[in-house]
């Protein structure tokens, strides 16, 4: 890195849809703006006030299908008047928009343009029913394989991906090992008071994640607690240069420090290569780990993009922490679980905290931040001295767009 | 002719009415899904939806319209398949739309009899009334040359009372649907001796595809659903009528409705449960069930005092109930009807003194729909009605006495033949009644 980048005043709003005992989908819910403003405003707060934040960039997947709203750069002074005039655009890379949106404010500092960006990833989702959900998260994929596609065309995909894994390597463990994740997931879930779980009260997860699927009414290889969540909510978080920090008062001990980053992306029309890797995710982790200098056994923690059971699985292989095939197993031993040897995801991720697919990556950042800098509260894991790092990895559409991002204490 | 054949041309007869609309809609479905599977032209399936009341029918469309896009979304997958051909349809909204309109075009609205003539299936749906039920089947099958079924929804008239009358020579069943058809899901099936063997078959096969549970019932009036529930009511109102040497009447409907919805852990009260049938419908049904029956007991005063006072219950087309011996806010009732005032008293008047007085349930209680989505509910049912019999308030012996006089009710059911086995009379109450325990059980013993 040219110069050092910092992270810091991080936020994240309830992830707001089924499980949550407020919610109710027949009732009336805070709109778009309110989660903009909810998240913004906290993190401007922290930073001192609209005056010390110089641009702001906003991380959004689809609102304009789900809420009928584009042009989501232009809410920044909504969120604060004192932001009026100041640059702000949204990025858009379907659920890695939130990781695009981290990204770009890097960019921004690096290049000397600001020294505080306010990064923000919002999205609204529980404005339609899933079945109408699924035609517009579908535009994370090549809609010209929407016709042959699943009615739940995500789910569908991967599905596909599972059911080759399951021939390749076994069914049984495999499913066990995608109930074993759920269980991590909503366990972390529990200890985090924003986490859309947190109020799960289920006492035997893994029996209830061994559900038959039931391709009737959903997918082949996949059953409902296989999949992320259909979440409302928004993260922010501020990107600043050392001056930014001076000039925002926050202590060096109240921010991470970016060591690396990577973007990576494939074609969007192509089906993958082998279902049974993760490849695009393979390489950014790859990229962004040299670039840090650092291996996978350095990391302390990490929010990976588990937005099915099988995605997590093949991340864990994707990132080198179990071997190819060896995903599962790496699971089932209780590696990736917060007394593991890699906690991960440790607020629940996409499964357990919730899945706002535009906000996820911003929600990823806010996690490691939380957890290098000790405010992770009830589910907070122990980061050794000798391993300060975290890393995140955030995918869009079936591995086609990776943000990698390792950070430091 | 086949399955698939009988279903070209079907008719509804009071089509827009609580029933008829729900059998449209399930019949319109079936006959889509039919016709997609088989890749038929539309229009060569027709479902003729006739009802005496053109108001009435303007507004199925609408209702229709909004059932058919939730039963859609929920077989998503399905339809997906079905319109796999049709390369214009891409996305789920797409699909779902475009079956919404496929499903309405085979329906034909009418207010004229003349429609079903060409039909092969006639579904009957129309008042409690034996005699207009004969005269327009007789009418149908004086004019239709294609030798039509007819599947009546009655739920008290004798199904070989209406063959023998119209002459239809077995060509009847009885298909009873519950309410609301496109939610509930039993049928009861009543066939007679004359019923066509080649009818109950396809009678059987279409229940089937409807998604439907059959409980075969025998041809007496009033079957097992309503064999049971008004002998239920009428014991109900006898026991309000005992406490009111205690209480006001009123109250004592009240109570009586509390205890056997909250006592006995069902979905509702027997009196919330006789407006939401409908007061007038109730009467029908008592007065069919009585002559036939020649039992001077299936009577009520309470309910000729509520007809001529113009209470009627039943509920609005939004599903909301009607004003009946209750008024119900947000589905609760808030007033009850004072038979001699001729007006209704507010609950709240007197309710903290009623409920003190009859007293709580026992302490394992729970509610009705805490109850009815576990599973592993006989346990705790057991261990509930334990208490309940060792419990002295007046409310729990209130409790037993009435639901020793249901248990009654079912094994008569069967002793009369009306029932071939106890337990066709639980899965009625289970499935049709959604009680979380059939009424023929051990719980008390």
């Amino acid at each position: 890195m040219k110069k050092k980048i910092f992270l810091t005043a991080g936020y994240n709003t309830i992830s707001q849809g089924t499980g949550r005992k407020e919610f109710n989908p027949k009732k009336l819910r805070p709109g778009i703006d309110h989660y903009l403003k909810e998240a913004g405003q906290a993190t401007i707060k922290k930073v001192g006030g609209a005056a010390n934040v110089d641009e702001g960039v906003i991380g959004n997947f689809i609102a304009s299908s789900f809420v009928k709203q584009a042009h989501l750069g232009a809410f920044l002074s909504e969120i604060d008047a004192g932001l009026r005039y100041k640059p702000s655009q949204r990025v858009e890379g379907a659920c890695a928009s939130g990781g695009l949106a981290v990204l770009s404010g890097i960019k921004s500092v690096l290049t000397g343009t600001s020294d505080v960006v306010l990064a923000i990833g919002v999205e609204v989702q529980n404005s339609v029913k899933a079945v109408y959900g699924a035609d517009y998260l579908g535009y994370a994929g090549w809609f010209g394989d929407r016709k042959a596609g699943h009615a739940y065309f995500f789910p569908g995909l991967f599905s596909n991906r599972a059911g080759a894994y399951f021939e390749k390597f076994g069914r049984e463990k495999t499913r066990k090992a995608f109930a074993v994740w759920y269980k991590n997931a909503i366990e972390n879930a529990r200890l985090c008071p924003t986490a859309q779980e947190y109020h799960n009260t289920c006492e035997d997860l893994v029996s209830l994640a061994l559900t038959e699927p039931d391709p009737k009414i959903f997918t082949e290889f996949l059953n409902a607690y296989d999949c992320s969540k259909v979440s409302d909510g928004a993260s922010s978080i501020a990107i600043c240069s050392e001056e930014g920090l001076q000039k925002a008062g926050i202590d060096r001990s109240d921010a991470i420090e970016i060591m690396s980053w990577s973007l990576v992306t494939d074609n969007i029309t192509k089906s993958p290569d082998d279902p049974t890797k993760l490849s695009t995710i393979e390489i950014a982790a790859s990229k962004a780990l040299q670039s840090a200098g650092l291996k996978i056994k350095d990391i302390a923690t990490i929010e990976l993009h588990d937005c099915f059971t099988i995605a997590g699985i093949l991340s864990i292989e994707a990132l080198g922490l179990a071997k190819h095939g060896e995903g599962a197993e790496f699971v089932l031993e209780g590696s990736t679980s917060r007394l593991g040897s890699i906690p991960v995801n440790t607020t629940g991720g996409l499964i357990g905290w919730g899945h706002p697919t535009g906000a996820t990556g911003v929600h990823q950042t806010v996690a490691i931040w939380e957890q290098l800098t000790g405010k992770a509260g009830a589910s907070q894991v122990n980061i050794p001295a000798s391993k300060p790092y975290g890393m995140t990895i955030n995918m869009g559409g079936d591995d086609k767009t990776v943000v990698a991002i390792v950070f430091k204490r | 002719m086949t399955y698939e054949e009988k279903l070209n041309n079907v008719s509804v007869l009071g089509a827009a009415g609580k029933m008829g609309s729900g059998i449209l809609l399930l019949t319109a479905i079936e006959m889509t899904d039919i016709r997609l599977k088989s890749a038929k032209a539309p229009g060569s399936m027709i479902l003729n939806a006739i009802d005496v009341s053109s108001a009435a029918l303007s507004e199925l469309h609408l209702y229709l319209r909004n059932q058919i896009r939730k039963i859609a979304e929920k077989k998503i997958v399905l339809l997906r398949g079905l319109y796999s051909g049709n390369k214009d349809l891409i996305e789920n909204t797409e699909i779902i739309e475009y079956y919404i309109e496929d499903v309405i075009s085979h329906i034909m609205l009418s207010t004229r009899t003349e429609s079903s003539y060409q039909s092969t299936i006639i579904f009957e749906a129309i008042i409690e009334d034996s005699e207009i039920k004969i005269d327009l089947f007789r009418k149908i099958l004086k004019n239709n040359n294609n030798d039509p079924w007819f599947f009546t929804n009655t739920s008290s008239v004798p199904i070989s009372e209406l063959d023998r009358g119209a002459e239809l020579n077995g060509k009847i069943i009885g298909f009873h649907f519950y309410n609301p058809p496109a939610v509930q899901k039993l049928v009861e099936l009543i066939a007679t001796d004359k019923t066509d063997i080649m009818l109950v078959e396809f009678a059987r096969q279409l229940a089937g595809n409807l998604s439907k549970k059959i409980v075969p019932a025998n041809d007496f009036p009033g079957f097992i659903g309503n064999g049971h529930f008004i002998r239920d009511l009428l014991f109900g109102i006898s026991m309000a009528e005992r406490l009111s040497e205690k209480f006001k009447l009123p109250a004592s409907i009240y109570a009586v409705n509390r205890i056997s919805h909250d006592f006995l852990i069902r979905p509702m009260g027997i009196f919330q449960l006789m407006d939401y049938v409908g007061i007038d419908v109730c009467m029908k049904i008592l007065q069919v069930m009585r002559s036939r029956l020649k039992d001077d007991q299936l009577h009520s005063n309470l309910i000729d005092k509520l007809i001529s006072a113009g209470i009627k219950g039943g509920q609005n087309p939004d599903g909301s109930q009607k004003p009946g011996i209750f008024i119900y806010e947000k589905g609760r009732p808030t007033s009850v009807f004072d038979c001699d005032l001729l007006k209704y008293l507010p609950l709240e008047s007197f309710r903290n003194d009623i409920d003190k007085k009859i007293g709580n349930p026992p302490p394992s209680w729970k509610p009705w729909k805490e109850v009815v989505n576990n599973r592993q509910n006989h346990v705790f049912l057991k261990h509930y009605f334990s208490e309940l019999k060792g419990s002295d308030t007046p409310g729990s012996k209130l409790a037993v006495e009435y639901h020793l006089n249901s248990k009654r009710i079912g094994l008569e059911l069967v002793e009369s033949g009306v029932a071939d086995n106890i337990g066709n009379v639980n899965t009625v109450l289970l499935t049709g009644f959604y009680h979380v325990y059939g009424p023929v059980n051990d719980y008390l013993d």
